[in-house]
């Protein structure tokens, strides 16, 4: 379709005034920016000798969180599986046992849990859908791994860097570490960043539900 | 010490001097471009190979050395190869008549130049400076490449056009002291003392010179032959190893070339007021000479990581509707002073006046028109 011509707006290059066109005062100004910027700042992060700073919302690995017992917080809801645009999640449910005091007060927990992180596009969708704060992402960005079978994280390994992340300053449990669930009583948002936190700065920040845009 | 009164080995001596001097100058210059780009960029750059990768050019030049070799199949191997030692030893060539130290003549002193005594210096320099042009045409011809060709097309009219400003700018400096020997303009300069410094006389022909050298050398904002977006590589893209490495050192021999000329020519070699005076020992004036090649070459260094590269139109068009023009003026304004015998100091307002007209007129002048400047108003609608 044909752009209407009145929502053309032409425009012709200004005209250039004594100093612009014998361009030097253009150039000495470039000059005064660039050598403004040798004064030994630099934003170099020299990373294998130094930790990397990393933001508060960057989503590394996926950990499973445990509830105050150490249980699996997971209620095999498949809300994440579900999410995943990878399609990198697979849940197998399975209903807790009545009457055995380990599993006390649940209905389904995950029989098995895995979660391909090579497939794995770090969206942090799983961590938005999980209706019960159970899955996470967390900094930690070094993965590797010599084979892919070894990059599949079953539930213990997830529940493994629950473990090693949950006290490290940066993974804080982001919802109540007592409750099975935090969807329940769900007040406020927690003062901790999400994994997909936002600039208080941000327009979205200031909307009634803080990281969605609106207008 | 006999041994060295022969005019023969001490020209051997010096040229060693100088060669060693300009390869090592050439390295550490490029380490110095690379830690300023990384500064200005807020970066760190080299650093991992000694202290402050202090040793980042000896390692890169290993790797030259080390590289394999590639000659590509399709390529004629005589011009190719002809092509980067072509373009080494002109730039250096041309180095031998620039005086890096005060001049001596006496048999058995060193002299401070590689040829000392050539009275048409400068026509020396331009001559064989200019010849660098034919290893960027070889290099891009015999590369059977379509990049390098286009590369080496462009080169060779950016160094075509700007080969003449660059020779007029220097007319007004050779008229007025007398001579187009090099050495004798550094002393003409130095027995005047600090007034007697060709910038103050021919200011607009030492931003001319300026400008031209750079863009004779080919480095940015004039290395329209080798603009990566458009060319991949220019005129090396098909050179590796210790061909690239020739290339390379050949365009930095230029840059030190030109930053030797520009001191020695306007701003009075090796003679600064109180510190360098005729008289002062020999340490002191090589100090201040290449003292001042340095801040030309560091600003240089500045001005490519400042300034945008030129559209080709553009790079065309300063030179032959600004520099020529300029430069004939100039040359005339000096012919005209000599002519009537008028004080010197007239040159500096004259010069000022030919730098303001040359502005006013490019005020007034129109951009180059395009086809769509004029803004079709509602009436015209889709009428056909
Ligand atoms: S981060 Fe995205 S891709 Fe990765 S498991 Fe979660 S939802 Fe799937
Ligand atoms: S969305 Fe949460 S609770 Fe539901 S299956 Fe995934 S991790 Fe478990």
């Amino acid at each position: 379709m044909p752009i209407n011509e009145s929502d053309v707006t032409w425009v012709s290059e200004p005209k250039m005034n004594f100093w612009e066109s014998t361009f030097l005062p253009a150039i000495f100004q470039g000059l005064k920016v660039t050598a403004s910027h040798i004064d030994g700042h630099t934003v170099t992060q020299q990373y294998p000798e130094e930790p990397v700073k990393l933001p508060m919302h960057y989503r590394g690995v996926h950990r499973l969180n445990r509830d105050d017992q150490g249980r699996v917080k997971c209620v095999a809801c498949m809300m994440c599986a579900t999410a995943c645009p990878a399609n990198c999640i697979s849940i197998i449910a399975t209903e807790a046992p009545k009457n055995d005091p380990v599993w006390e007060g649940r209905d389904k927990y995950p029989a098995s849990f895995e979660l391909d992180e090579l497939r794995c596009i770090y969206c942090g969708m799983c961590e938005e859908a999980c209706p019960c704060d159970a899955i996470e992402l967390t900094h930690i960005y070094d993965l590797t791994g010599k084979t892919r079978e070894e990059m599949i994280f079953n539930k213990d390994k997830l529940l493994s860097v629950f473990d090693q992340t949950k006290d490290s300053g940066v993974d804080p449990v982001r919802t109540h570490r007592g409750k099975l669930s935090g969807t329940a009583d769900f007040q406020s948002l927690p003062p901790l960043a999400p994994a997909t936190s936002v600039n208080p700065d941000d327009r979205s920040a200031k909307a009634s539900s803080p990281g969605v845009i609106s207008r | 010490m006999e041994l060295l009164k022969n005019p023969l080995i001490m020209a051997g001596v010096t040229i060693a001097v100088v060669l060693g001097g300009i390869l090592g100058a050439c390295s550490y210059l490029i380490w110095l471009e690379r830690k300023l780009s990384a500064w200005m960029q807020d970066r760190l750059g080299p650093n991992r190979v000694g202290p402050m990768g202090l040793l980042q050019p000896i390692a890169d030049g290993g790797k030259f050395l080390l590289k394999e070799d590639v000659i590509p199949d399709h390529v004629n191997k005589f011009l190719y190869l002809m092509a980067p030692c072509l373009s080494l030893i002109t730039t250096m060539l041309a180095f031998a008549v620039v005086p890096f130290g005060p001049v001596s003549h006496a048999p058995g002193d060193f002299p401070f130049v590689i040829a000392p005594g050539i009275d048409l210096g400068i026509v020396f320099v331009f001559a064989v400076g200019s010849l660098a042009v034919y290893a960027i045409i070889l290099g891009g011809w015999a590369s059977n490449n379509k990049y390098s060709a286009l590369g080496s097309l462009r080169a060779s009219a950016q160094v075509v056009s700007y080969e003449i400003p660059l020779g007029m700018s220097v007319v007004g400096i050779a008229l007025l002291n007398h001579t187009m020997s090099v050495e004798k303009i550094l002393m003409y300069q130095a027995e005047q003392g600090f007034a007697g410094w060709n910038v103050w006389y021919q200011p607009v022909a030492a931003l001319i010179f300026f400008t031209a050298a750079l863009a004779e050398s080919n480095r940015l904002p004039f290395d329209l032959t080798e603009c990566e977006q458009e060319l991949v590589g220019g005129f090396h893209t098909e050179y590796s190893a210790m061909k690239f490495a020739m290339f390379f050192l050949g365009e930095y021999t230029h840059v030190i070339t030109i930053s030797f000329l520009t001191s020695v020519l306007f701003f009075g070699g090796w003679h600064f007021p109180v510190i360098a005076e005729v008289g002062s020992p020999w340490f002191l004036k090589v100090g201040v000479l290449l003292l001042k090649v340095l801040l030309i070459i560091v600003l240089i260094q500045m001005l490519r990581w400042t300034i945008p590269r030129f559209r080709f139109d553009q790079l065309m068009g300063l030179a032959w509707k600004v520099l020529i023009p300029m430069a004939t003026l100039n040359v005339v304004i000096v012919m005209c002073v000599l002519e009537f015998e008028l004080p010197r100091f007239w040159l500096l307002p004259l010069s000022a006046g030919l730098f303001a007209t040359v502005g006013l007129i490019s005020t007034q002048g129109s951009l180059p028109q395009r086809s769509l400047t004029a803004a079709p108003t509602a009436a015209h609608g889709h009428g056909h």
